[in-house]
């Protein structure tokens, strides 16, 4: 055959040894990238956590030390002093677990419905929920709130961070993507199968969309527990405030030069959604396995 | 008569007979109704709570406003005023600034990480990488600015205590106008490359194995492959990363309003902290719903390009 002929004279360029080194420089190159990038990505909260454990005077020392030496637990304690830290956590945890239940069940509903079914006025539909994605959030901040305190009563409640966030544009279209990516082959196997519409969504279309959904449920539970500008506007009473603004009292203490107090309450802060984010990852992992399309 | 059995429970059945799943149109229906039935949560939360308040800030953007007095239509007046405002122009041109660097930065090195956790590593390595990256998008946008911020410090920052130890001169990195949009931006990028990336990576995962195995046979490799497989096949995932970037970096504000509170002078002020500014700042709630309305109004004309644009290049499998 011609292939095997010309591969008889080949130059060392087209060598096997040299296709391995070039395998074998471009897996270097590759894990270069990766770990440089990485070594950026992890580099700033170590800082963080390290100087969150000196003492206020020396948090400034140069050159930084990286490694913790003192554990001055004291900016820590100050912490818990200062703004009534376990109620702000389990209201971080109420709002943000609801609205990802809720941001979950209505986008894959949405998603499928947008991607696999037709019906009237599906594509003007759609662009109404994107041109929403568009709106940006300060624009609808004062309307918002008049509806939520005046109209449904829910001011200086944990509903009025939950309520509004239960329908999601961002989701929907996400979801949309995931479902669009599936061939139609199965529904037309499924349809032969005897299956119905209901069972077409729920047993094939659903579970292949899950890596969708393991990314729209971390994704959401980072953004609703860091939001801090919506509940500045909704809350007053403290033991009712989620933790982000515990933060931003706490960030009160800047001025007076606490910044060790200020990354203590960062750190505090930023461990349950590590811890989640760890749990959500397996999920996250299979989700991308069994989500893969195999066959 | 078999037409008078029909005629006694035709209530009952006139549903069920017009969405008989025996016939293509019955099934046609079906979906249909499925469909209506399934967006309407959606639909109805987003017409609740975005629509509504948007069209009620869009009046609000043809009256001024202050709260204490009722609302005054005082018709164009707002926008006029908002044209000949050189702040607002300024905000804008920082904010598409800003926009085209986090954007490029973020789509390029989000897919080259991902495409290379994917084919690199695995099992623990992977864990390890995947977490890494996606572990300041578990931070705030606040706590990211306040110690970004600490650490970008002129005279005491670590970045600058290591570049000088590199015999480099201390960047002002939040005190010149000629860096900030850069500071601003490095930041950014640090906080939402673990988003962008999780999204390449779902997709990266999605992609069919029988065609990247089909490509390896027929010999197919490296830039080859990337260009006219990896990324063709990718392209929903691109265009879905690269549209919420765009609209999210548009209304950029947490960094910059926390980091330098929009200086120095104008030159980090971006338009949500103008229209912020003018609506919270000064109570005037009509002129920020107009600024807000006009960012509205440039946001659905880019996107619609890039959406134009897309069927050039995005292709679904």
């Amino acid at each position: 055959m011609a292939t095997l002929s010309k591969n008889e004279n080949q130059s060392y360029f087209a060598s096997h040894e040299f296709q391995q080194l070039r395998n074998r420089i471009n897996k270097f190159l590759g894990f270069g990238l990766l770990t440089v990038i990485a070594f950026f990505m992890i580099m700033p909260y170590v800082w963080v956590v390290s100087t969150s454990l000196r003492t206020p005077a020396e948090s400034f020392t140069v050159p930084p030390e990286w490694i913790p030496v003192d554990f001055d637990v004291s900016n820590y304690e100050e912490v818990f002093e200062e703004i009534p830290f376990w109620d702000q956590m389990a209201n971080s945890f109420i709002i943000t677990m609801s609205v990802v239940i809720g941001q979950v069940f209505t986008a894959s509903l949405a998603g499928y419905a947008f991607a696999r079914l037709k019906f009237p006025g599906r594509n003007l539909i759609f662009w109404i929920v994107l041109a929403t994605l568009m709106i940006p959030g300060q624009a609808t901040l004062i309307p918002v709130f008049i509806l939520v305190t005046r109209v449904l009563g829910l001011g200086d409640t944990l509903g009025a961070l939950i309520v509004p966030s239960l329908a999601t544009a961002f989701g929907t279209f996400l979801l949309r993507q995931y479902f669009l990516q599936i061939p139609d082959d199965y529904e037309e196997a499924a349809m032969i199968d005897g299956a119905n519409q209901w069972q077409i969504f729920r047993r094939i279309y659903l579970p292949l969309a899950s890596p969708g959904m393991a990314i729209l449920a971390v994704l959401t539970f980072n953004a609703k527990w860091n939001d801090y500008l919506t509940p500045l506007i909704f809350m007053n009473t403290e033991e009712r405030f989620p933790i982000t603004l515990g933060i931003v009292r706490l960030q009160g203490y800047m001025g007076t030069g606490s910044i060790s107090v200020v990354l203590a309450g960062i750190v505090l802060s930023t461990l349950p959604v590590i811890i989640m984010y760890i749990f959500g990852q397996r999920y996250l992992l299979e989700g991308l396995q069994v989500g893969g399309l195999k066959g | 008569m078999t037409t008078a059995t029909y005629d006694e429970k035709p209530k009952r059945n006139a549903i069920a007979r017009w969405l008989a799943a025996d016939t293509m149109n019955g099934i046609k229906r079906q979906r249909a109704l499925m469909g209506f039935l399934f967006i309407a949560p959606t639909v109805i939360g987003l017409l609740i709570f975005i629509v509504g308040p948007m069209l009620y800030s869009f009046v609000l953007s043809f009256h001024e406003w202050n709260v204490f007095r009722p609302p005054e239509y005082v018709g164009f007046a707002n926008f006029e005023r908002l044209a000949g405002d050189s702040r607002v122009f300024v905000s804008f041109k920082n904010t598409f600034i800003l926009m085209f660097m986090t954007v490029a930065i973020l789509e390029v090195l989000a897919m080259a990480l991902a495409i290379l956790v994917k084919r690199l590593t695995g099992g623990l390595l992977g864990y390890f990488y995947r977490t890494v990256y996606f572990f300041p998008v578990l931070l705030s946008g606040a706590s990211v600015a306040v110690m970004l911020g600490y650490m970008f410090h002129q005279e005491f920052g670590v970045i600058n205590y290591y570049l000088s130890q590199l015999g480099m001169e201390k960047i002002p990195w939040l005190t010149s106008s000629n860096v900030v949009l850069i500071t601003i931006a490095l930041t950014t990028v640090w906080r939402n490359l673990g988003f962008t990336f999780i999204i390449y990576l779902g997709g990266v995962s999605a992609l069919p194995e029988e065609i990247l195995e089909a490509a390896d046979v027929d010999g197919a490799k490296g830039w080859r492959k990337l260009w006219s497989i990896t990324i063709p096949l990718l392209s929903p995932t691109i265009l879905f990363a690269t549209v919420t970037d765009v609209i999210k970096m548009l209304q950029f504000f947490d960094e910059p309003f926390i980091m330098t509170r929009g200086g120095p002078g104008d030159a980090s002020r971006t338009v949500v902290m103008m229209m912020y500014d003018s609506a919270f700042g000064n109570l005037e709630l009509g002129y920020g719903s107009a600024i807000a309305l006009v960012l509205f109004a440039i946001i659905m004309i880019v996107t619609g390009i890039q959406f134009y644009l897309s069927r050039r290049w995005v292709f679904y499998g």
